[in-house]
């Protein structure tokens, strides 16, 4: 059962493009169920964001599969060069890449049956969004898959983070 | 599921607490510990590179002090919350995560004694300079700024002149010229006024006062809107030695200024909060709307009775018609200017201090002391105690007289509140 709340702060995005782009109830139903989740634009830097959001995702018992077109091997795994080239089945395709390589990176999610398309912060094109929207795919928008990992599971908040959750139920821990 | 915005008073009694899936307790637990036990290595050097969400130590974080960081994090609008030992290591930790030696920032004149002191002596310390300026001369705040400064800081309410910011304006300044703005909000708390909403990048508290509300608790608090681009903010963006070469802002983005200051200032300077006083402070958050509500009704009635009074030379609340900034207070501050003025006595014969002493010392229910803010009524003589390190130069510039007497107006019935004022007047 997930939560109840309207995340508003920190997100470039109307009113309108959050409802259909950053879905509390799509978000956590996603972080739910996903086993695998590959990482377009995963970096070799140890401090990057992309390294560190791959880095919590394996903690937190996911499979994660880097997308690179040079590396052989990113946080342990084997890199793969494009999407395509990943010999299985990919849950949530996460993207650390600029907005204009979006529609390439969707058009190939929507050819290897991915579940789920997501731009991180500050990712935004729209016009690809909508296309793998209508392809089925489930689409999230400018937000950060580690921060709605540990907004929704309780982790962000112990960052002092304002979370924008309420509620007076007892926690369920969001399972990977 | 629908969606539904939670109002103030809900967000005050539930922001930041979830009862925990293991015992469910309802109060918030506090978490009286030093240090957590790791899970296995691999999750202590995570924790360690800031890639783990998760508690090390209680000089950076803590779950009790957490809920108090989320909870004012909600309730002014902020992304989230940093919570310190005292409102000054709220200050010094902003100036400290904002500023490098030989930048600036550009304060208020009319501050706080304590923080008047930190700009303009131990900033100094570390190369840090500060130019003060009159609030309301905007010209003076656009002059000051240089391609060194990195942030403006005013008090929403000034102590003790209860005069008010021009938060709007300031706002537009510091963002014309790419500085965040920081506002002191301890008078009004976010159920007065909300300086995000008029612009601010970072809020501090004393969380001692009105926040905690009864007297028991010293507390810091800071809060960012999460708005403020840092990308070109050198002490933000850039790389920094102490995380292997990692940029905050790059890194964390709209988190990067409450992670770095988190990370690194409070982690080297040391200044946190006990846990004790989290949960002390965040009772008293629970009832801040109720209790906010009768300190703005007493002190308004408190404010009309000494205006009329014959031994009141004049009364600095921006409630009265009579102040120059009481249409500024109605529209920053609609539901009330805060709790906390002063006013001046009328001149008599003898020295002018010892009028004041004589007052002072006759009052039987305002209680003479170094605070604000507590469910009891206080009262102090600024010119002799907390603005006293201040040179005559700055004591002008701070708007104070040697007549001058600060009340915080407390939750007392409001005839007792008239009539002890009443008769300690009668002395002078």
């Amino acid at each position: 059962m997930s939560i109840a709340c309207d995340v508003r702060l920190n997100t470039r995005l109307s009113e309108e493009d959050r409802a259909k782009y950053q879905n509390g109830e799509v978000i956590q139903n996603l972080l739910a169920t996903a086993k695998t989740i590959a990482i377009v634009g995963l970096s070799t830097e140890k401090t990057k964001a992309s390294n560190m959001v791959g880095s919590y995702l394996q903690d937190e018992g996911y499979k994660v599969i880097p997308v690179h077109p040079k590396a052989e091997e990113i946080l342990g795994v084997k890199c793969y060069p494009s999407l395509s080239a990943i010999p299985e089945k990919v849950d949530i395709v996460d993207v650390f890449r600029p907005a204009s390589e979006i529609p390439g990176i969707v058009e190939e999610a929507i050819k290897i049956g991915a579940k789920a398309v997501w731009t991180q912060l500050r990712i935004i094109n729209l016009e690809a969004a909508s296309a793998a929207k209508e392809a089925g795919l489930e689409v999230v928008v400018d937000r950060c898959i580690k921060m709605e990992h540990g907004r929704y599971g309780g982790m962000l908040h112990w960052a002092g983070m304002n979370t924008e959750v309420i509620s007076a139920q007892r926690r369920r821990n969001l399972g990977a | 599921m629908s969606k539904h915005d939670f109002g103030f008073e809900t967000r005050m009694l539930h922001a930041g607490q979830i009862p925990d899936p293991y015992i469910g307790a309802r109060a918030v637990p506090i978490y009286q510990t030093t240090s957590y036990v790791f899970g296995d290595a691999d999750e202590a050097a995570h924790l360690f590179e800031l890639k783990q969400y998760g508690n090390i130590y209680s000089r950076i974080s803590n779950p009790t002090t957490a809920v108090l960081e989320e909870r004012i994090a909600s309730l002014e609008g902020g992304t989230g919350a940093m919570a310190v030992a005292s409102g000054m290591a709220a200050e010094f930790g902003t100036f400290m995560t904002l500023c490098s030696p030989g930048d600036e920032i550009v304060a208020s004149s009319q501050l706080y004694g304590g923080s008047l002191t930190l700009l303009a002596h131990t900033a100094k310390k570390l190369s840090i300079k500060v130019t003060f300026v009159d609030p309301d001369d905007f010209e003076g705040w656009e002059k000051a700024i240089t391609s060194r400064t990195r942030g403006l800081f005013v008090e929403i309410i000034g102590n003790p002149i209860g005069s008010i910011a021009d938060l709007e304006t300031l706002g537009e300044i510091a963002r014309r010229h790419y500085v965040p703005l920081i506002v002191d909000s301890t008078f009004a708390t976010p159920y007065l006024c909300r300086p995000i909403e008029w612009g601010a990048t970072i809020v501090i508290h004393s969380a001692t006062k009105f926040i905690g509300g009864h007297g028991t608790s010293i507390g810091g608090l800071v809060v960012d809107s999460g708005d403020f681009d840092f990308s070109g903010f050198p002490t933000i963006a850039d790389p920094t030695a102490s995380y292997h070469g990692l940029r905050f802002y790059d890194t964390f983005g709209h988190y990067g200024f409450l992670m770095k200051l988190r990370a690194e200032t409070v982690r080297d300077t040391g200044a946190c909060i006990s846990p004790m006083n989290s949960f002390l402070l965040l009772q008293g958050l629970e009832t801040l709307s109720l209790r906010m509500e009768r300190h703005v009704t007493n002190a308004q009635k408190v404010a009309e009775f000494l205006a009329k009074h014959s031994k009141v030379a004049k009364v600095n609340y921006a409630g009265l018609p009579t102040h120059p900034h009481h249409d500024r207070a109605k529209k920053y501050l609609p539901k009330g200017p805060g709790a906390v003025f002063s006013f001046d006595l009328a001149p008599s014969k003898g020295d002018v201090r010892d009028a004041g002493k004589n007052f002072i010392e006759k009052l039987q229910l305002f209680s003479h002391l170094a605070n604000v803010g507590d469910a009891k009524s206080l009262v102090i003589h600024p010119g002799s105690t907390t603005h006293q390190q201040l040179s005559d130069e700055e004591m002008i510039a701070s708007g104070i007289s040697a007549a001058m007497i600060r009340l915080s107006v407390g939750l007392e019935t409001i005839n007792d509140l008239l009539w002890d004022l009443d008769q300690a007047l009668e002395v002078v």
